[in-house]
């Protein structure tokens, strides 16, 4: 098991003041670089000595980064901006309020001060098997130590489980997959856009990764177009204290109402799979209905359908349930 | 570079994980560098081998297509390589950065192949002659003599049966290498969901033991990637097409069987 030490092992330390050379010294380095943004979730594993990159490019001097702008169709936040920067913003809480709402569920005042949305967004998963050092599948093994008779798994997936179980942690994450938000991604050979909900990636696809993002290549910015600016939102965590930890589940929804109906809508959960969920046939039949308590309940239904809960995290079904049901019977008219 | 693997599991013991990555490039180049040889050396040759096609001999008393592959035959060999390159695609390309869903299409795809080997096997044994395939001592000698021939030259070694000693070697390695691959990712299943048994990761072995199990099936794997690349050169290599046009369309012209075969070693029995 491995303990936090006061002494992190030896690295050679980069502060480029320029995007192109960070991205010249991650090439530079690939596997062996470790990209800081806020540091919270880095020295917590190179203080476990888990983690030991050769190379530690720390994008905080980079100006291009951090921000929030808005542009033609929306607004754009830089990767470093600190989520207090977020929670903060008058433009944000105006029109994508559930963004704020999310970036204020993340840890304490302190944390939210130093850490940065790009750094929730991208930080790795809080599975305690892997995050101890051990050679789960994520760490480049062959076995999931979560997912055998004996484990502890009351914080892992229900759904989705490819060999690995462990969940993304972020709450930043279903807010900006309701938001239809783009991740722009930054490498040598230039910027590539990807869509909040294919930013993520399941372990049937890549195991050792919880993003797209290669290893020389920098998570940019965030563009938030304007499709659901003002709309009706819904976030909820629910976790196992008030504040200072990781989301257990939770939910973002996004909805335009019409004359007492649905005309749109977008609803998405964290915490229950490798990646944030989409709930895309609970949207399917949520479209054209008027709330109602028994609507929301069909819904909620149909959302924990192929869940399948581990050992001990069979009650995230009927949180995930109760929590969709909510997100739904949020948005009714009072 | 390494070419194992190896962690510290959680009960303090050193377990092998499996193979180190790269291994896949090594066995590619190994593959590469082998093609580059051959192609070098075979100038040597080329110019001789294409005179005495001019002046192939012939017999008229012997059907015009002679049949060398039957159609089962070569099913199977269409489905074994179909599904040896979806292995190795779905094995490696997510080594080597590639994101994609692999699991389910390499398993299903290991079964396929582990379901025509069976096949293989039984059609082999008891519908065909597996002394076509069997390596003796006289194989390993006119291997040496073609090796020689090849590098030095100097005379060829004499004219085989159905199938030439390179030929057999190549099968043999292909097998070891393949039923490596096979016996251990049947185990491997054991460790993935899938619809046929319960996922039960400690069902045979410990950490140890399945370590063991990943690095045979990961140098299965390396193998049979220089395997396939030899195997694919071979069969573009405008001398050898009408072996490749005989797996495709299962005979070979009356001048290739005397060109290449001794009739006394492999007689003719169907053709048209």
């Amino acid at each position: 098991m491995a303990v936090i030490n006061d002494m992190i092992p030896d690295f050679e330390l980069y502060q480029p003041e320029s995007l192109d050379g960070a991205l010249e010294v991650l090439d530079r380095h690939r596997d062996s670089a470790w990209v800081l943004a806020g540091g919270m979730d880095t020295f917590d594993w190179f203080k476990d000595r888990v983690k030991r990159p050769e190379a530690v490019v720390d994008l905080g001097a980079i100006p291009e980064l951090s921000g929030i702008s808005e542009t033609d169709g929306g607004v754009e936040i830089g990767a470093m901006t600190p989520l207090t920067a977020v929670v903060d913003n008058e433009l944000i809480r105006e029109r994508y309020g559930i963004l704020a709402e999310a970036a204020e569920t993340v840890a304490t005042p302190q944390i939210r001060n130093q850490g940065t949305l790009g750094g929730n967004l991208v930080q790795d998963t809080r599975c305690w098997y892997y995050r101890a050092g051990w050679p789960c599948y994520r760490a480049g093994g062959n076995i999931c130590y979560a997912d055998t008779p004996e484990s502890m798994n009351r914080e892992h997936c229900i759904f989705d489980a490819s060999r690995c179980v462990a969940v993304t942690p972020s709450d930043t994450a279903p807010a900006l997959i309701v938001l239809d938000a783009e991740m722009v991604i930054r490498g040598r050979r230039g910027e590539r856009t990807v869509a909040a909900e294919d930013f993520f990636v399941g372990p049937a696809i890549d195991i050792t990764r919880m993003t797209v993002l290669q290893p020389n290549e920098v998570l940019q910015s965030v563009r938030i177009p304007d499709t659901w600016a003002g709309a009706d939102f819904y976030f909820e965590k629910v976790r196992d204290r008030n504040a200072w930890d990781f989301p257990l589940v939770n939910v973002a929804s996004a909805m335009r109402i019409e004359d007492g109906a649905v005309q749109d809508c977008r609803l998405s959960v964290g915490a229950v799979s490798p990646v944030p969920l989409r709930m895309e046939r609970c949207e399917e039949l949520l479209r054209g209905q008027t709330i109602s308590e028994d609507i929301a309940t069909r819904i909620a239904e149909l959302g924990v359908i192929g869940a399948k809960p581990l050992r001990h995290n069979g009650y995230k079904v009927p949180l995930m349930r109760n929590l969709i049901r909510r997100a739904i019977r949020g948005q009714a008219p009072v | 570079m390494e070419i194992v693997q190896r962690a510290t599991n959680p009960w303090g013991q050193d377990v092998l994980l499996g193979i180190d990555w790269s291994l896949f490039w090594i066995a590619l180049i190994a593959g590469g560098v082998f093609l580059i040889l051959h192609l070098a050396l075979r100038r040597r040759w080329i110019g001789e081998e294409k005179k005495a096609a001019a002046n192939a001999p012939d017999d008229p008393g012997l059907p015009q297509k002679i049949q060398r592959h039957s159609l089962a035959s070569r099913l199977f060999h269409g489905i074994m390589g179909i599904s040896m390159i979806l292995l190795l695609i779905t094995g490696f390309l997510p080594k080597v950065g590639l994101q994609f869903a692999w699991l389910e299409i390499h398993w299903i795809t290991g079964l396929i192949l582990t379901a025509s080997i069976v096949f293989h096997i039984i059609h082999a044994t008891f519908f065909q002659s597996l002394k076509n395939v069997w390596v003796g001592l006289s194989d390993l000698g006119d291997m040496m003599r073609e090796m020689r021939k090849a590098v030095t030259g100097g005379e060829p070694p004499a004219k085989p049966g159905k199938y030439p000693a390179a030929q057999k070697m190549f099968h043999h390695a292909a097998t070891l290498a393949g039923m490596a691959a096979i016996v251990t990712g049947i185990l491997m299943m054991w460790r993935i969901e899938q619809p046929l048994w319960a996922q039960d990761d400690y069902k045979f072995f410990g950490d140890g033991g399945w370590g063991w199990v990943y690095v045979l099936h990961g140098v299965g794997g390396v193998v049979l990637v220089t395997l396939t690349v030899a195997h694919v050169y071979f069969a573009i290599l405008p001398e050898k097409r009408w072996m490749t046009w005989s797996m495709i369309l299962g005979w070979i012209d009356r001048k290739d069987y005397l060109r290449h075969h001794d009739p006394a070693k492999w007689p003719v029995t169907g053709g048209k």
